[in-house]
């Protein structure tokens, strides 16, 4: 049994306290480490992204299926059935493998659009906030421009002109979709411009380049994590519709939305076809918005972002 | 007042005209002979004929003029039909500006015609959302507000954060297989006849074939609407004025509706434009899911058949819808918040 001095006392206190130095990163670690809600989310996310990754070939070995092996006779198998864990599809394909297969190419969509999406984003957001004048004017004009047209739209006729691989759908959707951003960036940038350490690192001296990369991007990189979760969430549901509209990835390659649109036309016979594609779209966006919602917390405890959205 | 409206349609012309750009661009860009497309077969073609129909369409000039021809139509120019340098005879486009999007080259008839046809369908179905997306999302929006950090405020959050993660065509179909398949009480598809049935329109089929399109189209705005209603809600039941009612002796309720409310509101109301356009893209993937006979439709179709001239016509169509909805939300707001007008 301890015995409870004030020395000790004292001593715990102190290490309760806040550390002075204790940075805005680490403070948001913190937060997400008591945040269950949003590391559940994390967990499933990390998981669904290794199952994609490293199961397919673990599968196919262990269950001996092979992705695009069609198998007339034992079409539309329910889920359960022996050696198809989720049944079979309209091909006698196996789902789960497919599942596995299109997943990964949902994924690898949504994590590269979002990263070029950001990087686009991000950098004509600090041009144009920082820089101002003419080229800021441009840009904002094609900002409001890209922004007045039903961005599905546009991806419907370029998806029509180029037929798109993954890759060049990645290209397009980074294209098209970097206009939030960089709006969103450029109103952080125009206010953090007037503040006074910027106006300071100014007077002594220091470079434009240098006070954007070391004084105004590290400011603006908490809003451009958050946006980026959630622009990856939202890309997921993109890619989905273009595939259901028949202009996304282009079969034999399955992805999640485009194993819906073969499903569509089966699905009397085969519901399980419908329901599984769409409850992994549903759960994968699902977590990327929780995680985003979480980082926000975290990020920003003033929350003064809320309603920016 | 007018000088705001007046300025805010002076700001919406330079963005109309990026959209044309953008059409234009695309329409340029894209791979193929447009000749060969009306032709079919242009290889049986005499080239005197799809010379002549190239110069009468103006694919032989410079792709600046090409635009100008698109935009403010060629009648008002004679153009070189046989070659030798010289104008012979006026054309006969009127251009864009003067309602005139070309000839769609699957269907042979003008794309307006044709889009004049489908659009009010298309406008049935995101306004019906839109009113729907409003009033639901207001509604949870308050409900949860009120009810703060209980289980109802839980539901509210859950039903806003499943709408906008559900895929629209999923969601869909779901519901096709329990209403349509299952149970059978509601008809999967068919909105096409009751629009082409000669005489009245009955109120009641019609209900049932929009239940669940509008349903499915709404349910994003109804998400967005209900968290930005609780969050706009909640910061204001944290101000000085509010605080003050209820310190007078206001009832809850009375503060609630008649300072709160308000107040809570006016952010809403600018989100008419963006969730129009919303609206209007998710109209394209909806109206393929239930078979609605609307533009998006069309659109879909054309980008198949590389139908350029009805494609591109749709776009410019769409955002100009896209347009007049945010000038017309932002008028509304500068309306009801008189601190908007004068910045």
């Amino acid at each position: 049994m301890t015995v409870t001095t004030p020395t000790t006392t004292l001593l715990k206190l102190e290490e309760d306290a806040p550390q002075k130095t204790r940075s805005l990163w680490q403070n948001a670690i913190r937060h997400i480490l008591g945040d269950k809600l949003t590391l559940t989310a994390l967990l499933v996310l990390g998981i669904m992204t290794l199952l994609c990754v490293l199961g397919p070939p673990l599968v196919e070995n262990v269950l001996e299926l092979d992705v695009n092996r069609v198998d007339i006779p034992n079409k539309f198998l329910s889920p359960g059935a022996e050696g198809h864990i989720l049944g079979t599809d309209h091909l006698g394909r196996d789902q789960l493998i497919r599942l596995l297969y299109g997943g990964r190419v949902s994924l690898a969509i949504a994590y590269s659009a979002s990263v070029m999406t950001i990087l686009i984003g991000v950098t004509l957001g600090l041009i144009s906030g920082f820089y101002g004048g003419r080229i800021d004017d441009l840009i904002t004009w094609v900002v409001t421009t890209l922004s007045s047209v039903p961005a599905l739209f546009l991806l419907l006729i370029a998806a029509a002109i180029w037929t798109p691989s993954a890759k060049l759908l990645i290209i397009l959707l980074a294209l098209l979709g970097w206009v939030g951003t960089c709006r969103l960036v450029r109103g952080e940038v125009l206010a953090l411009k007037e503040r006074e350490y910027i106006l300071a690192a100014q007077a002594v001296g220091v470079s434009n380049s240098r006070v954007v990369i070391s004084h105004i991007l590290p400011n603006v990189l908490p809003i451009v994590i958050i946006t980026m979760t959630i622009i990856a969430g939202n890309l997921i549901l993109v890619e989905s519709g273009l595939s259901f509209l028949g202009v996304g990835v282009q079969a034999p390659t399955p992805t999640w939305g485009n194993m819906l649109t073969d499903a569509r036309s089966y699905f009397n016979i085969g519901t399980h076809l419908v329901i599984w594609p769409g409850i992994l779209i549903m759960v994968t966006v699902l977590c990327f918005y929780l995680v985003g919602d979480g980082l926000r917390d975290a990020l920003d405890p003033r929350g003064s972002w809320r309603l920016t959205e | 007042m007018s000088t705001y409206i007046l300025k805010r349609l002076l700001q919406g012309i330079p963005t109309f005209f990026g959209v044309t750009i953008i059409a234009f661009l695309m329409m340029l860009s894209a791979p193929g002979d447009p000749i060969a497309l009306i032709t079919y077969n242009p290889t049986r073609e005499d080239p005197a004929v799809t010379e002549s129909l190239r110069r009468k369409l103006g694919l032989d000039e410079p792709p600046f003029v090409q635009y100008i021809y698109w935009l403010v139509g060629n009648d008002w120019t004679k153009i070189d039909m046989d070659g030798d340098g010289e104008g012979d005879t006026y054309g006969e486009r009127k251009g864009l500006l003067r309602g005139d999007l070309g000839q769609s080259l699957k269907h042979r008839r003008p794309v307006s015609e044709l889009l004049i046809e489908k659009i009010p369908a298309t406008l049935l179905l995101t306004f019906s959302a839109l009113i729907v997306g409003y009033s639901m999302g207001i509604f949870l929006g308050i409900l949860a507000a009120i009810n703060h950090k209980t289980w109802v405020d839980q539901m509210v959050r859950i039903i806003s954060v499943m709408g906008n993660s559900v895929p629209q065509f999923w969601l869909g179909l779901i519901l096709i297989i329990i209403f349509s398949v299952q149970l059978n009480i509601l008809p999967m598809s068919g909105m096409r006849d009751i629009t082409r049935r000669s005489g009245g329109i009955d109120m009641i089929e019609t209900a049932k074939h929009m239940l669940l399109p509008v349903l499915v189209l709404s349910l994003g705005t109804i998400a967005f609407i209900s968290r930005f209603t609780r969050a706009g809600l909640l910061e204001v039941f944290e101000q000085d004025f509010v605080r003050t009612a209820k310190s007078k002796g206001i009832a809850n309720r009375r503060v609630w509706w008649i300072h709160a409310l308000p107040n809570a509101l006016l952010p809403v109301a600018t989100f008419i434009g963006p969730a129009l356009g919303t609206l209007l893209a998710g109209a394209v993937i909806v109206e393929k899911v239930f078979s609605w006979p609307g533009m998006g439709r069309l659109v879909v179709d054309g980008v198949f058949n590389r139908d350029y001239p009805l494609v591109m016509g749709s776009v410019v169509v769409a955002s100009l819808m896209f347009i007049v909805g945010v000038l017309i939300s932002d008028i509304l707001y500068a309306w009801l918040d008189p601190r908007i007008r004068f910045k």
